[in-house]
């Protein structure tokens, strides 16, 4: 009996996803996370909707998570002249159901629904998606279409970046050591942008096949890239469709072929363009 | 090196105190701390839903949140929430309308039910599979969930 005991709990091991050990602490201030990030193998934890499965597969064995849900000032959607701000720890639910958003930045309201399955949206936050910079994730894109500008913070120090200079690659992004995304600014719509999201997805709320983020003429793919990958298209859709054959170079992923994926961006790219040219 | 931390929080309305490694999931924590193991463990990577608990009023996966970060908040599980008749009307439709056979996703099914029918006026089918669609079911094929979770949505539940 006490084999058979073994037997079976050492293949609840093997089949288990846990995570590695590691310590935890979450600071009340940004002084006391900025301390605390200083060490080299803390990780950031804020909703840990991406975080925590990647600690479950032991993709990543952090020392140290500094949950900075604790912190102040970091949770608001605020009109600030032409643009909305909106704090690192502001949720995809809390993005669905804001009327300044909804109102002020089209774009990212019509993305929202997208983003994963309700239970996670209401932990996963803005600033950990797009610190994230999941080549598949839909905020990335929609930073990049509407060029927003993040702010980023250090223990001394604020700076601003551009969405199209903050992607730098696969889950690589232009923050250093030590730095904290602390927020987003997206500008506010005029009456005359056209703006529209559109992804394709195995099942509603999973990883996108393909996604596009539209604003005007500016077209961010996502999905088909190491990062957001943005087209300017003014002329016609013809000259569009041939520009995207040639350029957009996808990788296939574990279900589709890069074919596949390169004409679902035609079919998206097609899908929106009365939309954003009407 | 296993971290330990205290934490206190309310669970279907009882206070609970425990010292828990950083690494726990909630949902772990629920199940093989406090022993209550109506919510399931699946995928343990957030597909799957069988985890879905509400924490503070709101539905999230419990293997993707750390029961250290549910310190000071108010856990409801299935066991709480059929205790306390919240969930009767899905239940009894669900039962109705054959709308489990295994029953392994149920529990996360009538949470993630139950907070469309708190949330959401009248939603259509559509909008049901679209709030369900974080919670796979291997057995039924979907209708019999979506009919019985519309019953209950046209009040008849």
């Amino acid at each position: 009996m006490a084999g058979k005991a073994a037997a079976k709990a050492s293949l609840a091991e093997r089949q288990a996803l846990k995570a590695p050990a590691f310590a935890y602490a979450k600071p009340a201030s940004l002084q006391e996370a900025f301390e605390l990030l200083q060490n080299p193998d803390a990780r950031v934890l804020a909703g840990g909707q991406s975080l925590i499965p990647s600690l479950n597969m032991r993709l990543s064995e952090p020392e140290l998570l500094v949950d900075i849900t604790g912190l102040p000032g970091l949770s608001g959607i605020s009109l600030q002249g032409s643009s909305i701000k909106i704090g690192a720890l502001v949720t995809h639910a809390q993005i669905e159901q804001s009327d300044e958003i909804k109102k002020h930045v089209p774009l990212l309201a019509q993305a929202v629904p997208h983003v994963a399955h309700a239970a996670i949206r209401n932990r996963g936050t803005l600033g950990g998606s797009l610190a994230l910079a999941d080549p598949a994730a839909e905020y990335p894109a929609c930073a990049v279409a509407l060029e927003a500008v993040l702010v980023v913070k250090n223990k001394t120090t604020e700076r601003r970046v551009k969405a199209s200079e903050f992607f730098k690659g696969l889950f690589e992004t232009d923050l250093k050591p030590g730095e904290l995304l602390v927020a987003a600014e997206f500008p506010v719509a005029a009456k005359s942008d056209r703006s529209v999201f559109l992804e394709l997805a195995r099942r509603h709320g999973d990883y996108a096949i393909v996604g596009l983020a539209a604003h005007n003429d500016r077209f961010a793919f996502l999905g088909v890239g190491d990062r957001p990958v943005l087209f300017s298209f003014k002329k016609s859709l013809e000259e569009a469709k041939r520009t995207l054959k040639a350029d957009l170079k996808p990788p296939a992923d574990l279900y589709n072929h890069a074919a596949t994926k390169l004409h679902l961006a035609g079919v998206l790219l097609e899908r929106a363009w009365n939309t954003t040219t009407a | 090196m296993e971290h330990d931390y205290g934490i206190t929080l309310t669970v279907n309305g009882t206070a609970v105190s425990r010292r828990v490694p950083a690494r726990l999931h909630l949902i772990d924590f629920l199940r093989d701390s406090l022993e209550l193991t109506g919510s399931h463990t699946g995928c343990e990577h957030g597909v799957c839903g069988a985890c879905t608990v509400r924490v503070d009023g709101q539905i999230v996966r419990g293997c993707l949140m750390l029961a250290v970060q549910a310190n000071g908040c108010r856990v409801d599980t299935i066991e709480g929430l059929s205790d306390s008749k919240e969930l009767a009307p899905l239940q009894k439709a669900f039962h109705e309308k054959n709308a489990l056979q295994c029953g392994f996703c149920t529990p996360g099914m009538l949470l993630a039910a139950q907070d469309l029918i708190l949330n959401s006026k009248k939603p259509t089918r559509e909008e049901i599979r679209n709030h369900i669609s974080g919670n796979y079911c291997r057995c039924t094929g979907y209708q019999a969930i979506v009919d019985a979770i519309e019953e209950v949505v046209n009040g008849k539940g």
